[in-house]
């Protein structure tokens, strides 16, 4: 696990930071330094409409690790998830500066075609989204996309994938039922197989068990600790406990800035900043 | 981050607020309860007052049912808000506490049987300088840490580990010189024994005394100061934290 002490916040100097108009005087602590990192967000900026909701925002994603974004709503934790696979590319008031990098490679360059990235980085959402259709075609959706594959090869993938995501001993005898006759539980566990059927390197999950019962919760977060030995995980959620249960390293944001980033078990337990234990411990501001 | 004593106070849920002030309230209540029941077994040894000594001996039942009590409040707490950062540290801190607090109780109530044996043999009692002098910094020591604990003060707290180096010596010098009267009266080794058991059982005073107030640091600053010389604890270290 990389603990080592370095602090890497932004390369602004006191001047520049009072010039951005946001009183975050000490900069963001940032407690560790990834060995390997897998995604790299610099200088990230992000604003709807002219309104800011990222601000000048550094950090590495370490690779094969879960990374929990948390913070209050409206603090730019799912703004910067999705930021993360060009999600915002759709809507046209979001202007954006800075860069992210994903295995050292720009994801905003010219060369870079969005579908592909979207295959190497998934995103599962709040609220399970399955396609209506059967439970095997939802999950052989994106592999049918890709083509070139034979039926046989199909089906070890999508067996593959249902495995990897804890799906598999309850479908398998009605893989041709409809993806809507499972419960939400299952359905989630479905979007998550049908990411994974086309092998992306990292998995972004916002908020994916706010909307599941708590034993479906601690299924989604049995299979996050599963998975992270194949892929990186990056994690948006409101519940703390969660991000304390599931994630190796916890960032955490306010006001479109990064505040606090730090290995869980240490931000959890003693965390640097007044602003951080305030909200972890539920207290006022 | 470095927090204060009303920190606690600060939660949107106010039932919080209150779960965590009775766990500080009932472990004070605790304390007070343990120092007054080593006063009260030196005094009685000290004036030859078993009655007083019984009573000690008697009370040590309630200090360990407050045990219990706190360290089911702990539980419930734990259970019900999952708490987190100093809240988890306070929780922590406040079971540690009660388990150092109610060893000084049974040490306060080995102090008191000796005291009954000695008083009820009837011989003359050589070492109780060394005993009431021991008592009187130790009893500071235990004072001391849980004003620091009440108050949040790594300060204080400091002061009481730095402290327990002084007993101990003193307790090592008054070893000696009681093995001297050992050896210069054998009729004396009973009581002389009994005399070693309390020095030994206030030494032991002054050794939870340290914890309580290395708790206090790992309260406030979150450093685990426990297993380290007191030499090595880095004031600035602790001044930078947080």
């Amino acid at each position: 696990m990389p603990e080592l002490p370095l602090s890497q916040p932004s390369q602004r100097s006191d001047a520049s930071r009072l010039e951005s108009g946001r009183p975050n005087s000490a900069g963001p602590i940032i407690d560790f330094a990834p060995d390997v990192s897998c995604l790299d967000v610099e200088g990230l900026s992000l604003a709807y409409g002219g309104k800011p909701a990222l601000r000048d925002l550094t950090l590495r994603v370490p690779r094969h690790r879960v990374t929990a974004f948390i913070g209050p709503s409206g603090c730019g934790k799912s703004t910067l998830l999705r930021a993360l696979n060009r999600l915002h590319d759709l809507n046209e008031a979001v202007s954006r500066q800075g860069s992210i990098r994903l295995e050292g490679q720009e994801i905003h360059a010219p060369e870079v075609a969005v579908d592909e990235l979207r295959r190497r980085v998934g995103m599962v959402f709040q609220a399970p989204n399955p396609f209506p259709m059967s439970i095997y075609e939802n999950v052989a959706f994106g592999l049918r996309l890709q083509g070139g594959l034979t039926r046989r090869r199909m089906n070890d993938i999508v067996e593959w994938a249902l495995e990897a995501a804890a799906l598999w001993d309850e479908v398998k005898d009605r893989l041709r039922a409809s993806a809507w006759s499972l419960s939400i539980g299952q359905q989630q566990r479905l979007v998550i197989a049908r990411t994974l059927a086309v092998r992306p390197e990292v998995l972004l999950l916002d908020e994916p068990a706010s909307a599941l019962d708590p034993i479906s919760t601690l299924k989604i977060e049995e299979l996050i600790r599963s998975l992270k030995s194949q892929l990186t995980l990056v994690l948006v959620t409101h519940n703390m406990q969660q991000a304390a249960r599931v994630s190796d390293y916890t960032a955490f944001l306010h006001d479109g800035e990064l505040v606090e980033y730090a290995p869980t078990a240490s931000l959890f337990t003693n965390p640097r900043l007044a602003r951080t234990e305030n909200y972890i411990t539920g207290r006022m501001a | 981050m470095d927090i204060t004593s009303d920190t606690h106070s600060q939660h949107i849920s106010r039932q919080f607020n209150q779960e965590l002030e009775e766990l500080k309230t009932h472990l004070m209540t605790m304390g007070g309860l343990v120092e007054n029941q080593v006063l009260e077994a030196v005094r009685a040894l000290l004036e030859g007052d078993s009655r007083l000594a019984e009573k000690v001996r008697d009370r040590d039942r309630q200090v360990n049912d407050m045990q219990l009590k706190i360290d089911d409040e702990c539980t419930r707490v734990l259970a019900r808000r999952q708490p987190a950062a100093s809240d988890l540290r306070l929780v922590l801190a406040v079971i540690r506490a009660t388990a150092d607090l109610e060893r000084i109780g049974d040490e306060a109530s080995k102090i008191a049987r000796n005291a009954l044996s000695l008083i009820e043999s009837g011989t003359t009692v050589r070492g109780l300088v060394e005993v009431r002098h021991i008592s009187e910094h130790v009893r500071k020591m235990l004072r001391d840490a849980l004003t620091a604990f009440a108050r949040f003060d790594t300060e204080l707290a400091l002061q009481v580990v730095r402290e327990d180096e002084a007993v101990d010596d003193e307790y090592g010098s008054a070893m000696r010189s009681l093995m001297t009267f050992m050896m210069e009266d054998n009729r004396a080794i009973g009581p002389v024994l009994s005399v070693m058991w309390i020095l030994r059982a206030l030494e032991r005073v002054g050794d939870h005394a340290d914890n309580l107030a290395e708790y206090v640091i790992y309260l406030v600053k979150g450093l685990d100061i426990r297993h380290m010389d007191p030499d090595q604890i880095d004031e600035d270290a602790l001044k930078r934290r947080g």
